[in-house]
């Protein structure tokens, strides 16, 4: 007990060299340069258990993905492979059957793709339009239907599921990759037009005043007024929504038809499906190759990634 | 306040209220009228197709007398309360941890919070993986010499609530740390010195002084993490697909399973009715408290 008041000591320290920004910008302040005490070995040995926890599928991911059938039957998942061969990935990647297709991955990846991206933009275009809406032009009810968008986003999707399936069949994109696309604008709408709102109210209301004194109106003021300026909101929301709509599965097997089935459908079917002899080395390349996307995302935002999902977190 | 107030004038607003369709219609054509269609087409019997035969609450009566959603509830139920407490546990946990001034807190929050950019398709396929009986966990701990060693939990009706929480936690709990770890920063520093000064010691402060100040970021924690259970779907589909047997069925799984597997629609509306009256069980009580408290404040 006799360090037990340490830790607090050096966590008031930290704290008065950046309370907040420390989340964002790492840790500040001066660096720890105090020999190892107990209480010390308990926090990095509890933080590198917890590490094993999360990186041991990853590394079991990685390394079946790079072993043969024979030996991934005699040996052990978690060592590296004796003979890396790189098979299972092209195999996962071109040849892999899900039904009637033996055409691998690749169509789910395109397929992924395909939706992805008029996905992303579309709902981001209208959702930055709905939050500057929001905050600048206010209408009557306007708050009203902010409202029920944010409590429509805990509305289990199971819920709207099937009435969508009917209003798609009318309007004739039932099945069709665009189909899936207005599901996901809708869907999305509730975090990133939250996203936009409270970015657009943060900015100084001056801005807006002058330029609707300089005469323009609705569209100039958002594209060459707001636009400009939000960049850094507009790559939170494009990585929420890369991530979120590259990692749905509910929508897309719902929405579309076989032959457009994303790639995390299309990942499910490959690994689960009944029939053929199990290749796990073929499925762990194939589920490396699904989350190959949203990792890299992950990895290369970092702080944008953790700004993006805190933002909607905290202040939903 | 802050804002110039909206044009009087109505026309001139219009193009506003253009731009503001698609929300407008998301939010009364989706979010609400869908909701209300199924509310209402749950109290006919509908197979195929939607027809507006009414039968009152025979869906519903047939939905809790059927032994596969009595498994789904009491699933959901265990492993809600499981995967929210162990969750919420493990969150502050992690936060206090990476709170504590040390080296790499990027790295090492880099690794707790990346299963959360994974889907629950590929977490669950992962795992699946790793808790197969032949080659994963099992395998080599009897190879270790513990050759009487048995886990087992995909094929084990038992144990398999065990293997979703494994997943389930992994690529949720980064989530729940990084909100808590936020929260631990706006804490105000003059309670650290205080408790300094008291001497009061820092697990005693984490616990009693600082825990009862984070309600808030627990409540939001709360909501976060009990609306992903109840949505709970993908996980097993990738991880169990319900099994074995019906072991580890959860009620959206019935929900799909129903309306697109066994063309069974009423069942699937009146199951899925059920988990918005779930939700709506908890979304309210915590609206109420969020207002409660911006009235006080």
């Amino acid at each position: 007990m006799s360090d037990a008041a340490y830790p607090a000591a050096a966590g008031a320290r930290s704290r008065s060299a950046a309370p907040r920004g420390r989340l964002l910008d790492g840790p500040a302040g001066l660096a720890p340069t105090r020999r190892l005490s107990g209480k010390r070995i308990m926090i990095y040995g509890g933080l590198l258990i917890f590490s094993a926890y999360y990186l041991l599928p990853l590394w079991v991911m990685v390394m079946t993905s790079l072993k043969g059938m024979p030996e991934i039957r005699m040996g052990n998942i978690f060592a590296p492979p004796v003979e890396i061969t790189f098979e299972p990935w092209v195999k996962a990647w071109s040849e892999a059957c899900t039904g009637l297709n033996c055409d691998g991955l690749s169509r789910g990846f395109w397929n992924s793709v395909a939706i992805v991206i008029p996905a992303t933009i579309l709902s981001i275009a209208v959702a930055a339009v709905n939050g500057y809406a929001l905050v600048n032009w206010r209408f009557k009810g306007s708050e009203v239907f902010f409202t029920i968008l944010i409590f429509g986003a805990f509305i289990p999707y199971q819920v709207m599921i099937y009435p969508i399936v009917i209003i798609l069949r009318e309007i004739g994109l039932m099945g069709s990759v665009w189909g899936l696309v207005l599901v996901h604008v809708v869907f999305g709408m509730p975090i990133i037009t939250l996203l936009f709102r409270n970015y657009f109210s943060s900015l100084p209301p001056e801005l807006f005043k002058a330029a609707r004194v300089d005469g323009a109106g609705f569209w100039g003021i958002f594209l060459r007024v707001l636009v400009p300026m939000s960049l850094p909101i507009f790559t939170v929301a494009v990585i929420l929504q890369v991530t979120g709509i590259w990692n749905d599965f509910l929508f897309g097997v719902i929405y579309t038809r076989p032959e457009s089935y994303p790639m995390t459908v299309q990942l499910n079917n490959i690994v689960n499906s009944v029939q053929g002899v199990r290749e796990y080395n073929v499925n762990m390349a194939a589920t490396l190759l699904t989350g190959l996307v949203p990792l890299t995302i992950y990895f290369l935002s970092g702080k944008l990634f953790v700004r993006g999902i805190a933002a909607g977190a905290v202040k939903g | 306040m802050a804002h110039s107030g909206p044009p009087i004038r109505l026309f001139q607003n219009w193009s506003a209220k253009l731009a503001a369709t698609p929300m407008i219609l998301t939010a009364l054509v989706v979010f609400i009228g869908c909701s209300l269609w199924t509310v209402v087409y749950s109290f006919t019997n509908s197979r195929l197709l939607p027809r507006l035969d009414f039968v009152g609450l025979a869906q519903y009566e047939r939905l809790w007398s059927t032994p596969r959603w009595q498994v789904s509830i009491e699933n959901l139920a265990i492993y809600g309360i499981l995967a929210l407490v162990l969750t919420l546990a493990i969150g502050f946990l992690l936060a206090v941890l990476l709170d504590q001034k040390i080296r790499f807190e990027d790295g090492f929050r880099t690794i707790i919070l990346f299963p959360y950019a994974l889907s629950f398709i590929v977490t669950g396929v992962v795992w699946q993986w790793i808790l197969n009986p032949d080659f994963g966990l099992q395998h080599i701990i009897r190879g270790m010499g513990f050759s009487g060693f048995t886990f087992d939990p995909l094929n084990n009706p038992d144990l398999v609530i065990v293997a979703l929480l494994a997943a389930g936690i992994w690529q949720g709990a980064g989530l729940t740390t990084v909100i808590m770890l936020a929260g631990l920063r706006g804490i105000d520093e003059d309670v650290w010195k205080a408790s300094r000064v008291d001497g009061i010691p820092a697990w005693k402060t984490y616990l009693f002084i600082i825990l009862p100040m984070m309600k808030p970021v627990f409540a939001t924690c709360i909501v976060l993490i009990s609306a992903g259970i109840i949505k709970l779907y993908d996980l097993v589909v990738a991880l169990t697909r319900g099994g074995p047997g019906i072991a580890s069925e959860v009620p959206a799984k019935y929900v799909y399973d129903y309306m697109f597997g066994n063309q069974n629609l009423g069942q699937g509306f009146a199951a899925s009715t059920m988990m918005l009256a779930a939700v709506l069980a908890i979304i309210i009580p915590f609206a109420l408290f969020r207002m409660g408290r911006k009235r006080h404040v």
